[in-house]
């Protein structure tokens, strides 16, 4: 008889156990989740394209400054003008939701693994597994417990999502001077007073770059997710595929970069301009 | 003048520390216990438990409008030292009285009350934050505090005017000098109003004239405001600048404590002889020390009279003593208190002061003489 590990042969049991014992729990994930796309999607949807376009540069202009207004603008034009609009906006909120949760997970446990060196050792070959096993891989159980659609995509988009963000917020807190939390405790001021006045302005440029690695990353799932009747680019870039049709996996492929593009530079100017906006 | 300044601390003790034991390391506790017990050297705790001493048996007071410097080469354990002084490290043995209260039985929000009313600190690195501008980096302590910001900034523009940096405001650390960045850490300490200053190695990284501009501008708006202050640095001829008193620490614990002239005249060790070698006792040596009992003089002289003699009070220091000297065609100088001569300064006398030597053994000492 072969000699054969296989995981699999306990996990799969674990998950119908998980499937049948709590459906109800995953259920109601389920249906929040779908609910806050469907609403995101929605608002996005439901102007007319260029009103949105126009928005949403107007809103990048002011925040951040002209040069965003007009990369938004591009990058949302190319989008309507690739046909693409509806699809775009789907993986826009997709992405959008993600990513929120993603960093709303690994930004607490990425500053508590800068303060615990056991949480982080713990961690470490939890992110390391989460980050090498393909991805797809992930959607296997996803879609075994949510069925296809959305809310599979985006919880393998967010299992995707933690590790970049967790590494690099513990990296920018403990890359944060001694001497400046130091100052802190000197003052007398308390320990979240240290976190929001001290540490996080001190970490920021490590965080942008985290939450940079975050969107990008969840993005590139996404599109994979596309595999498991996401919706949004990832489909057309999967229909592209399956029809073996050069055109339109090609509009798609730029769509998303397009999209990219302005998730990155925009969440970063928003961020960067708050940063500086503090210290004034 | 320096003279009447040192004086004025008074006998008030602001913070004083006893039998004070940092030791560093995983196995802290049982090393401490072996310390106690058995009395283990720095180096037996090293081999036996890798563990660090940091500072060992430390105890030292400092007064209410004093200046006190710990000078230390590094890894002598001073800026350990000044740490526990507000607990930022917790001593592994020991007790630190500030205000009369033991801060070791503080609990968070009255430690952080401490630190924030009482204690100021500066910092080496100056730890600005660089998104601020110089005005709410000074304001800083006060905003933790969670005082309104009309009166914190209010507060933190005269602390500001008085490091001589009014102009400077609405500006950003980056665009300022290093002296000008220190001077910002000095008015964020002052911002607060504490009544002690804790300054870690301030200066250290300033040039040599700006430090010294503002070793002299720092000694002034300390006894200016009547404040207290423990200064770390590793400098000699700064500590002997700046403090009224020194602490010399060497491997964590210190070896001698005095003003600068009792230290230079009298050496503890080897140690502090070979550190005092350099300094120049030009404006450290005092009359009093160097003089040799007028009665003593008047045999050596065969009943010279003296009233022909320049006079000096007992607290001029040797610089003095040579331009009085000097000026007339004379060989000697007369020391007088409250109008009394009560000794005498020859030529001699004046040089053997300048190599670092006090007066002549065989004589009465001037306190006896004195009295």
């Amino acid at each position: 008889m072969p000699m054969q590990i296989s995981p699999g042969a306990f996990l799969a049991p674990v998950v119908d156990w998980l499937n049948a014992n709590f459906h109800g729990v995953f259920a109601i994930v389920s249906r929040v989740i779908e609910a806050v796309l469907g609403a995101i999607e929605a608002a996005l949807l439901s102007l007319p394209a260029l009103a949105v376009i126009a928005v949403l540069a107007l809103l990048a202009g002011l925040a951040i400054g002209l040069r965003a207004a007009i990369l938004a603008g591009c990058c949302l034009g190319f989008c309507l003008l690739a046909g693409l609009w509806q699809a775009s906006m789907q993986t826009i909120a997709l992405v959008g939701v993600a990513v929120f949760i993603s960093v709303a997970i690994a930004f607490p446990l990425g500053i508590l693994a800068a303060r615990r060196p056991r949480i982080e050792a713990a961690l470490r070959p939890i992110l390391d597994v989460m980050q090498t096993v393909p991805p797809w891989v992930y959607l296997i159980p996803a879609v075994m417990i949510f069925s296809l659609g959305r809310v599979p995509a985006i919880i393998a988009t967010i299992v995707y999502g933690i590790p970049p963000m967790l590494r690099l917020t513990t990296l920018a807190f403990r890359g944060v001077p001694r001497d400046l939390k130091e100052l802190g405790q000197a003052i007398g001021a308390h320990p979240r007073t240290i976190l929001w006045k001290i540490e996080i302005p001190a970490a920021m440029p490590t965080l942008l770059v985290g939450l940079n690695q975050c969107i990008l990353l969840s993005l590139a799932m996404v599109v994979l997710a596309g595999l498991v009747g996401a919706g949004g680019l990832g489909a057309e870039v999967t229909r592209g595929l399956t029809r073996m049709e050069m055109g339109l996996g090609l509009r798609a492929g730029l769509a998303i970069v397009a999209v990219a593009l302005l998730l990155d530079r925009l969440s970063r100017g928003a961020l960067d301009r708050r940063a500086a906006r503090r210290g004034i | 003048m320096g003279i009447d300044m040192t004086n004025a601390a008074s006998t008030e003790v602001l913070i004083d520390c006893r039998n004070l034991w940092k030791v560093f390391g995983d196995r802290s506790k049982e090393a401490i216990a072996s310390i106690t017990q058995r009395g283990l050297s720095k180096t037996q705790i090293l081999q036996e438990f890798n563990c660090v001493v940091g500072v060992s048996d430390a105890s030292l007071k400092v007064h209410r409008g004093e200046i006190f410097c710990i000078m230390g080469l590094s890894g002598s354990g001073k800026s350990t030292l000044i740490r526990l002084l507000n607990k930022l490290i917790t001593p592994s043995l020991g007790t630190v009285f500030v205000k009369g209260r033991d801060i070791s039985g503080l609990d968070g929000p009255e430690l952080r009350r401490m630190r924030a009313r009482h204690i100021g600190m500066v910092f080496q690195s100056v730890a600005l934050l660089p998104q601020r501008t110089v005005l709410e980096n000074a304001a800083f302590g006060l905003e933790v505090q969670g005082i309104p910001r009309e009166q914190r900034n209010e507060a933190a523009r005269a602390a500001l005017a008085k490091v001589g940096l009014s102009d400077w405001t609405a500006r950003y650390p980056s665009e300022l000098s290093g002296g000008m960045q220190q001077r910002v850490g000095l008015a964020r300490a002052l911002t607060a109003d504490p009544e002690i200053i804790l300054m870690d190695e301030p200066f250290s990284a300033l040039d040599p004239l700006i430090r010294r501009q503002l070793q002299d501008e720092f000694r002034q708006l300390t006894k200016d405001l009547g404040k207290s202050a423990v200064f770390i640095t590793h400098d000699l001829d700064e500590a002997i600048r700046i403090g009224d008193r020194i602490a010399i620490m060497k491997d964590g614990a210190i070896i001698q404590v005095g003003t600068a002239e009792e230290i230079v005249m009298n050496p503890a060790d080897q140690y502090v002889a070979d550190f005092v070698a350099g300094i120049s006792r030009l404006h450290l040596v005092k009359a009093h020390s160097l003089m040799q009992p007028a009665e003593a003089w008047r045999a050596t002289t065969e009943g010279r009279d003296m009233t022909h003699l320049p006079r000096c009070t007992t607290e001029a220091d040797i610089d003095t003593l040579i331009a009085c000297i000097t000026e007339g065609d004379h060989d000697a100088v007369a020391v007088e208190d409250d109008g009394r001569i009560v000794g005498v300064i020859t030529v001699r006398d004046l040089l053997r002061g300048v190599r670092g030597e006090a007066a002549e053994a065989s004589g009465p000492s001037p306190a006896e003489n004195a009295a």
